[in-house]
């Protein structure tokens, strides 16, 4: 409030602080990266704090302070480096980083598409158990010849899931009930419906009383990868996000929905239908996370059991946002939380560094991929962004 | 609405001509055939009913005295009927606004009580237990919808309740494990509230990051953090970290005796005592004194607030961080109020029930209260009827709240509105 401006008659272009020549997708790739690097520290912090030897050497620290510091690097250290073998040490690491990043993929895209539209949708977790309870009823079901099968328990995969996605567009189109009270409700629908399920005489295997079903026929389950738990379901979901940017960038529903996303009323006026927009939007949301239920029912699990979805759709939430709702980076996000995941249980099974450890990475990545103003005010040399800042969700009034 | 004009008063008030919007109409034919459907459901289920006598239960634990025999099926059909009554009241009367609610909640008693007659003819049904349940299960849930309100009327979404629930939860536990003092794991635990509170704030407030992202974000953070520590900590060295003391129940002389609901609402803990405190004392302050007037004001309109002088940022961080000791309560709750000892995440979910239950509430503290008590009656429900034994799977009743929340904001509530700057952070030219 200290210098009121005048009004200017045209205001000169704005000034681009600290104007850089880079293009604004190496800006946040570095952001990202940044990102990254800070959530490492954090996570370092950690495991020095929680460490046994660094515990013993502060007890002593006056006489040998070297001995702390080198008990808490090796604590770092030995983490850190059972976290990267375990993410891409081998080819089983490697394999295991994809099988981990599959679903993260697709159930990213739904929110990601979601998000574009201007719709926060927290509900892919129940989308995508919808979408596996279909799957695996078809899988395990019905008895059809090699190939048939698995298309068509993949597509009541993407029924299951577009259905139970339609349900948040149409009931956000029509009564304006807000997305994300009605996706987290209908998450825990999911779960106990799924729970429900699984102790009827359809979906029980029989003999048992856990909650599990039969396992899927073998026609019905994605290909592997020679001897690893990677499966086909891995290039569906490099099709998927190849899908969603053609249907952003490149179609006409795709304009009409970032339109939306941008400004709904701008879109009214200029004659689109929002609500149109909003159905069609999660509709195909819930298919791409009905495709990742199917991914983990018919390719990493096969049988369908109370765990399916994991938290695979509340992970895809952290995947989109990382991504920034662009289907490159949803990718490139699902890999990389993919890869802490694997790597995460390694870390756990090597350096007895719980799992945990991996969800607080991911928040933390998170969180300063968010704020960017906040990385920047730490490293110093990163230039602003221009443009940046896309609106990935609205408040309850959007 | 119509005024009679002065001189228009002797004429006789015959029809109030009052012309309905169009938009009125369809949302009074929609939520009035909601209604009918439910009432109708209830008079189904009392006609199905079987006959005999259906128990209550009146004091807890007591089954030979104290009990209240009803006939099920007579009083179910009565109870359907007037429901059907009130639906049709309203479709037909075009009842205004504000009876409208009195007319829901009417549908609501009657419907809730067919079916309790319907699922217990013949049975024995704990109501003392039942409504015991409901405060236990709403307890939480009350103070969380309670921060949310504070926070979101200053204009900061805060979707993070689920991660003050975690945090709260799991520092009552450690410090009462550890001091092994009441009053201190509540303080930590407000304390860690307001902790997350402060995150929610600096990076809403300072950084302007998306407010419905940042507070996914911080659940997760949360949940990855107290996991850790649990793994750490807590899981190996349990019987010193982990053994938290669970609060005692305080009977409040003479209120405790009033009959029925003495002893469910006056025999609880402080932490319940706590919660009826701040329904009463955030109702006021929002809505009687100059702070709370300033806080609706930076969540309405931030603009104006900041041109009459009030900081806007200051107003917005003080809410904010009043909310987080609220919230911090809540979760200390799960721990020291109820379960005893931490377990990863313990909490379930309650947080973003408790969202609900804001939003459900209208963005008001004794909207958001009722609405809390609605999921709490209904999570009891489910477990009390498991244990009478009724044809409907438990997996199923325990959906009903969720359900019951999408009809609600899809039909009943319809288009909520949000404090209009909810959300929005406020940049200074």
């Amino acid at each position: 409030m200290s210098t009121e401006t005048t009004v200017e008659p045209a205001p000169v272009p704005a000034k681009e602080p600290q104007r850089s020549g880079l293009p604004s997708w190496a800006i946040q790739g570095l952001v990202s990266l940044s990102a990254i690097v800070l959530a490492l520290v954090v996570g370092a912090i950690l495991i020095i704090v929680t460490d046994d030897q660094v515990k013993t050497a502060m007890g002593y620290f006056g006489a040998a302070p070297m001995d702390t510091i080198s008990a808490a690097a090796s604590a770092v250290g030995e983490a850190y480096k059972a976290l990267a073998l375990g993410a891409f040490g081998s080819v089983t690491a490697i394999s295991e980083s994809l099988t981990q990043a599959t679903p993260l993929i697709c159930g990213g895209l739904a929110v990601s598409l979601a998000f574009r539209t201007g719709l926060f949708n927290i509900g892919a977790q129940g989308q995508l158990i919808a979408g596996a309870i279909l799957a695996a009823y078809v899988g395990f079901a019905w008895h059809l010849p090699a190939g048939l099968h698995l298309i068509v328990a993949i597509l009541a995969g993407l029924l299951g899931g577009a259905l139970w996605g339609g349900v948040v567009g149409l009931l956000k189109a029509r009564t304006g009930a807000h997305e994300v009270i009605v996706t987290i409700m209908l998450n825990y629908v999911a779960i106990y419906l799924l729970a429900w399920l699984l102790t009827t005489s359809a979906f029980q295997r029989p003999g048992r009383t856990d909650p599990i079903s039969p396992i899927v026929d073998s026609n019905a389950q994605y290909p592997q990868f020679g001897d690893t738990r990677l499966h086909g379901g891995f290039i569906l979901s490099v099709l998927a996000a190849i899908f969603v940017w053609w249907l952003l960038n490149r179609s006409t529903i795709g304009f009409e929905l970032r339109a939306v996303g941008a400004n709904a009323d701008a879109s009214r006026t200029a004659g689109m239908s929002v609500g149109r927009a909003y159905i069609i939007a999660m509709v195909v949301a819930g298919a791409l996370a009905g495709l990742a239920g199917t991914q983990q029912v018919l390719g990493t699990d096969l049988p369908l059991t109370d765990g399916v979805a994991a938290s695979v759709g509340f992970d895809a939430i952290t995947v989109a946002l990382l991504g920034r709702g662009t289907p490159l980076g949803t990718v490139l996000a699902g890999l990389l939380f993919g890869a802490l995941n694997a790597g995460g249980l390694q870390m756990q099974l090597i350096t007895q560094t719980p799992l945990t450890l991996t969800t607080v990475l991911q928040a933390v990545i998170v969180l300063f991929v968010a704020a960017p103003a906040l990385v920047r005010s730490i490293f110093r040399f990163l230039p602003k962004e221009r443009g940046s800042g896309a609106v990935l969700a609205k408040g309850w009034n959007g | 609405m119509t005024e009679t004009t002065p001189d228009a008063v002797p004429a006789a008030p015959a029809k109030p001509n009052v012309i309905e919007a169009p938009a009125d109409r369809t949302r009074r034919l929609r939520v009035g055939g909601l209604m009918l459907v439910f009432a109708l459901i209830g008079l189904l289920l009392a006609i199905f009913t079987k006959s005999g006598k259906a128990t209550f239960q009146l004091v807890s634990g007591d089954l030979q005295n104290n009990l209240l025999h009803l006939p099920a099926q007579a009083v179910g059909l009565l109870l359907g009927i007037l429901g059907v009554g009130a639906a049709a009241a309203y479709i037909v009367r075009r009842v205004p606004q504000r009876y409208a609610g009195w007319l829901a909640a009417l549908l609501g008693i009657c419907f809730i009580g067919a079916f309790l007659c319907w699922a217990s003819a013949g049975k024995t049904f704990p109501l003392a237990n039942q409504f015991q349940g409901t405060l236990n299960f709403a307890t939480p849930l009350i103070l969380g919808a309670l921060a949310g309100v504070l926070s979101e009327r200053a204009g900061v979404i805060n979707i993070a309740i689920e991660g003050q629930f975690l945090t709260g939860a799991f520092t009552a536990a450690v410090v009462s494990s550890t001091t092994g003092s009441a009053a201190a794991a509540l303080i930590a635990a407000a304390a860690t509230g307001v902790l997350m509170a402060a995150l929610l704030a600096v990076f809403s407030i300072k950084y302007l990051v998306n407010q419905v992202v940042l507070g996914v974000v911080l659940v997760v953070f949360a949940t990855g953090i107290t996991g850790f520590l649990f793994d750490e900590f807590l899981q190996p060295d349990a019987n010193k970290l982990n053994t938290p003391e669970v609060l005692s129940a305080v009977k409040i002389p003479g209120l405790a005796s009033i009959p029925f609901f003495g002893p469910i609402l006056f025999n609880q803990t402080i932490l319940v005592y706590l919660t009826y405190l701040a329904v009463a004392v955030v109702t006021f302050v929002l809505f009687q004194t100059r702070w709370g007037l300033r806080i609706r004001a930076v969540g309405e309109h931030p603009k104006a607030a900041d041109t009459v002088g009030i900081n806007v940022k200051r107003i917005r961080y003080s809410a904010v961080l009043s909310a987080g000791i609220l919230a911090g309560l809540g979760g200390a709750f799960f721990t020291v109020g109820y379960a005893g000892s931490f377990s990863k995440e313990m909490t379930a979910g309650n947080g973003f029930i408790a969202l609900a239950a804001l939003i459900m509430g209208r963005w008001h503290p004794i909207g958001a209260t009722v609405a809390a008590l609605f999921f709490g009656f209904a999570t009891q429900l489910q477990s009390q009827l498991q244990i009478i034994q009724t044809p409907i799977p438990g997996e199923l009743l325990l959906m009903a709240p969720y359900l019951a929340t999408i009809i609600a904001v899809a039909g009943l509530v319809g288009r909520v509105r949000a404090p209009k700057a909810d959300g929005e952070p406020y940049v200074t030219e």
